[in-house]
C-alpha cells in the first residue's frame, strides 16, 4: 500500500518537475558565414544576438531561449538548405535566423511554411527575399533602400554623367537598378554600366575604362569583403580621385574595420547606409557596451551585428506572443508594424513587406582623433524597401 | 585607341609581373624537384602577414620590411623543408604530394584565420610608391612601376643564378641525374633544401609585392592558387623565360577582357589557357619529361 502510493507519489514529482510549462528550451536556428573569408559577419551575428541575450536574459516568461549555430560559410544554397533541413528535423529549432547571402536565404525560403518555422533574415539584402514566404521577415537593409537616397546624393551634388560599377549578383544587380532608375528619372545621365564578376581584384583596367567613359562622379557597390579595400585604392592610385571624379557608394564598401586599411586618402568617400558605428544616440552608445561585453573587438563591428540584436529582439516577441507554443501566424501577427528604437535610430517592421523601415543616413568618410569613421552628414528618414512592388 | 593599347598594355604587364614573382618559385620546384607545392601560396601569404605585421606594429621601413617577410617566411617554411617536404622531393607519386602539399595548406590557413582573424590585411606603401603617377597619356599607380621593376630584376637575376653560377650547374646536374650527381661529390640533399629556400623566399617577396592587386587574407593560398598553377603549366615548369612569357600573356588576356568587356569575368584568361595548352601541351617553353 505505501509502496504503491510512494510509487504514484514520486512519478507524479516527476511529472511535475519535467512538465514543459515549468521550464522548456526554446531553440533558434541561426545559419551565418562562421569560418572562411567573410567570418567577420558570422561573428557580428553571434556577438549581435549575445549582446542582446547579455541585456535582456536569456528567458522570455518561463522558456528558456536557445540559440545553435550552423556555418553557411561562403554562397552556398545547397548547403544552407541541408542546414536549415537539420536545424528543423533534428534540432527542432521553433526559428531560424541569420543569413548572410542571398541565394542562400533564397534556398531556405521552401521550407519556411512547410515546417511553420519563421525566418528573421538579418543581411541577405535582395529586395524579392520577403516575397518567397509569408514566414519571413528582415531586420538588414536592401540594396534599393539604400541605393535610392544614394541616387538622390548624386543628383544634389551636381553630378551629370555617372558610371555605375557593381558586383555581378543579385544584389549588385539591384543597386544597378535602383540607381539607374531613380537618377535618370531626375534627369542625369548613366555614361557607363559595369558588371565586375564577384572574385575581381585586380581593378586598374575597370577604373581606366571609367576614366576614359567622362564620367564625373563612380558610384559602386560591392559586397563587404576583400574585394571592396582593392576597389577603393584602385580608384585614388590610378589618379580618378585626383583629377576630381567622385566615389558614392553604399555603406557596405566602407565598413569600419575597412577603414584604417583604405587610409588617409579615404577621406571624402560618400556613402549611404543605415547604420554607422559612429551613429551619435544613447541606443547605440548602451548597444556598443554591450557588444564589448559579448566579447567583440571595437574595430571589427559592422551593420551585421545590429540586424542581430534587432532579430533577437523580433525572436524574443515572437516568443512572448506565442507564449512558447509553435504558432507562426501568431508570431509574425505579433511583429509587423512592430516599431522601436534600435541603436541604429528609429525603425519599424512595414506589416505589408515584413522588412524593416529605417533611416538611411549620407555618411562621409573623416578622420578624428586619429580614427577612421563614417560622419553622418544628413539623414532620409523612414525610408521603406523602394524594391518592393508594394511601394 | 593607340593610347589605350599602350594603357591596357601597362596594366597587363604590371599585373602579369606579379604573377610572375609569385609562380615562378613555384614552377622551379614542379621543374627541378618534381613537387606540385599547393602550399605555394600559403607561404606567399605568410610573406604577406609578416610584411604587415613589420609595417603596421614593428614599424619598420618598407624595404626592410620586404628582406623580414622573405627570410621570417623561409624561417617558418624551413622546419616543414626538414620533416615533410624531403620526403617528396622527385617522388614521382604526384597523389602523394598533393595530399601533402594542399594539408600544410589548409593549416596554414586555419592558423592564419585562427591567430590573425578573417580581415584583409593591408601592407602600407612608403610615399614615393604610394599615389599616382603622371604618364602623360595616363595615370598609373607608383606601386605599379615598382612591381615591373622587381618582376624584371627578380628574372634576370634568377636566370644568371642558374644558367651562370657553379651552383646552377650543380642544381641542373642533380636535377638531371640526381644519382650520377651524388656518385660526383654534389651534396643534392643540400642543392634541394637550398632551392626549396629560394623559392619560398620568391612566393613570400611576390606576396609582399603583389598585395595591391592580391591583398592578403587567410583564403589568398586557395583562392589564387588556380592561377598560380596555370601560369606554371601555360609556361612550362621549370623554365624562367617560359614563366615569363606565360605571365605576361595571361596579364594581357585577363587585363584586355576586364577593360573590354569586364562582365565575361575570367572567360579571356581560361580561353587563353585552353589554348595555349592545346598548342603547347608542355607549355610555352616547358621540357618533354
Amino acid at each position: 500500500m505505501s509502496l504503491r502510493f510512494g510509487l504514484v507519489g514520486a512519478v507524479a514529482i516527476a511529472t511535475a518537475w519535467m512538465s514543459p510549462a515549468q521550464c522548456d528550451t526554446i531553440k533558434v536556428g541561426i545559419i551565418g558565414t562562421m569560418s572562411g573569408p567573410y567570418a567577420l559577419f558570422g561573428q557580428n551575428f553571434k556577438y549581435g544576438i549575445d549582446a542582446w541575450v547579455a541585456k535582456n536574459g536569456s528567458k522570455v516568461g518561463d522558456h528558456q531561449i536557445e540559440f545553435v549555430y550552423r556555418d553557411e560559410e561562403s554562397p552556398n544554397p545547397a548547403k544552407s538548405k541541408s542546414l536549415a533541413q537539420e536545424l528543423i528535423v533534428k534540432e527542432k529549432v521553433q526559428y531560424i535566423a541569420g543569413l548572410y547571402f542571398t541565394p542562400d536565404a533564397l534556398a531556405v525560403a521552401p521550407l519556411l511554411e512547410e515546417a511553420k518555422v519563421p525566418m528573421i533574415v538579418m543581411n541577405a539584402a535582395t529586395s524579392a527575399i520577403v516575397e518567397k514566404s509569408p514566414y519571413i521577415v528582415r531586420t538588414s537593409f536592401t540594396m534599393w533602400q539604400n541605393t535610392v537616397p544614394a541616387a538622390k546624393v548624386a543628383k544634389a551634388r551636381a553630378a551629370k554623367k555617372v558610371a555605375i560599377a557593381v558586383s555581378d549578383y543579385g544584389p549588385g544587380v539591384d543597386a544597378e537598378a535602383a540607381f539607374k532608375k531613380t537618377f535618370e528619372a531626375d534627369g542625369g545621365t548613366i555614361v557607363q554600366s559595369i558588371r565586375m564578376p564577384l572574385n575581381t581584384t585586380d581593378f586598374g583596367p575597370i577604373m581606366q575604362r571609367i576614366k576614359d567613359s567622362g564620367a564625373d562622379m563612380i558610384f559602386t557597390f560591392l559586397p563587404a569583403g576583400p574585394p571592396t579595400l582593392g576597389f577603393v585604392k584602385a580608384y585614388i592610385d590610378n589618379g580618378l580621385k585626383a583629377s576630381g571624379v567622385k566615389l558614392l557608394s553604399t555603406g557596405d564598401v566602407v565598413t569600419e574595420p575597412d577603414l584604417p586599411n583604405i587610409g588617409d586618402s579615404g577621406e571624402g568617400i560618400l556613402s549611404t547606409y543605415h547604420y554607422a558605428v559612429s551613429h551619435d544616440s544613447p541606443e547605440n552608445k548602451a548597444f556598443l557596451a554591450d557588444m564589448i561585453k559579448a566579447g567583440a573587438k571595437p574595430d571589427d563591428i559592422t551593420m551585421a551585428s545590429v540586424a542581430a540584436y534587432d532579430g533577437a529582439r523580433l525572436i524574443y516577441k515572437m516568443v512572448e506572443a506565442t507564449n512558447g507554443q509553435k504558432d507562426p501566424d501568431k508570431a509574425l501577427a505579433a511583429v509587423k508594424g512592430m516599431k522601436w528604437v534600435s541603436p541604429r535610430g528609429p525603425v519599424s517592421i512595414d506589416p505589408d513587406t515584413r522588412h524593416i523601415r529605417q533611416n538611411v543616413y549620407l555618411r562621409e568618410v573623416v578622420k578624428q582623433d586619429g580614427k577612421f569613421l563614417n560622419k553622418e552628414l544628413q539623414t532620409f528618414d523612414a525610408q521603406p524597401d523602394w524594391g518592393l512592388a508594394k511601394n | 585607341m593607340a593610347w589605350t593599347g599602350l594603357s591596357i598594355g601597362l596594366d597587363a604587364l604590371s599585373y602579369g609581373m606579379v604573377l610572375f614573382i609569385i609562380s615562378i618559385g613555384l614552377s622551379i620546384m614542379m621543374g627541378l624537384m618534381r613537387v606540385v607545392n599547393l602550399a605555394h601560396g600559403a607561404f606567399a601569404m605568410i610573406g604577406g602577414y609578416l610584411a604587415s605585421f613589420a609595417l603596421k606594429n614593428a614599424g619598420v621601413g618598407y624595404p626592410l620590411a620586404i628582406v623580414l617577410a622573405v627570410l621570417g617566411t623561409i624561417a617558418i617554411a624551413f622546419p616543414l623543408e626538414f620533416l615533410l617536404y624531403r620526403r617528396i622531393y622527385r617522388k614521382s607519386d604526384e597523389l602523394t604530394q598533393i595530399l601533402l602539399t594542399i594539408g600544410i595548406a589548409f593549416v596554414i590557413i586555419g592558423v592564419a584565420n585562427y591567430i590573425l582573424g578573417p580581415t584583409t590585411k593591408s601592407i602600407p606603401l612608403p610615399p614615393l610608391l604610394s599615389g599616382p603617377v603622371d604618364l602623360g597619356f595616363r595615370m598609373i599607380p607608383a606601386h605599379r612601376i615598382f612591381v615591373m621593376i622587381c618582376g624584371v630584376c627578380t628574372a634576370g637575376l634568377l636566370w644568371l643564378l642558374i644558367d651562370r653560377t657553379e651552383f646552377g650547374i650543380r642544381l641542373r646536374a642533380a636535377v638531371d641525374n640526381g644519382d650520377m650527381a651524388e656518385s660526383l661529390g654534389i651534396k643534392t640533399q643540400i642543392l634541394f633544401s637550398a632551392t626549396f629556400a629560394l623559392a619560398v623566399g620568391l612566393a613570400a617577396f611576390g606576396g609582399v609585392v603583389g598585395a595591391e592587386l592580391l591583398p592578403v587574407e587567410p583564403f589568398y593560398a586557395l583562392r589564387y592558387m588556380v592561377t598560380f598553377l596555370v601560369v606554371v603549366s601555360v609556361g612550362g615548369a621549370g623554365s624562367i623565360p617560359g614563366a615569363v612569357a606565360a605571365s605576361i600573356l595571361l596579364g594581357l588576356a585577363d587585363t584586355t577582357g576586364k577593360y573590354l568587356a569586364p562582365e565575361y569575368g575570367e572567360f579571356f584568361f581560361y580561353l587563353a589557357v585552353i589554348l595555349v595548352v592545346f598548342l603547347f601541351p608542355n607549355g610555352l617553353l616547358g621540357r618533354r619529361h
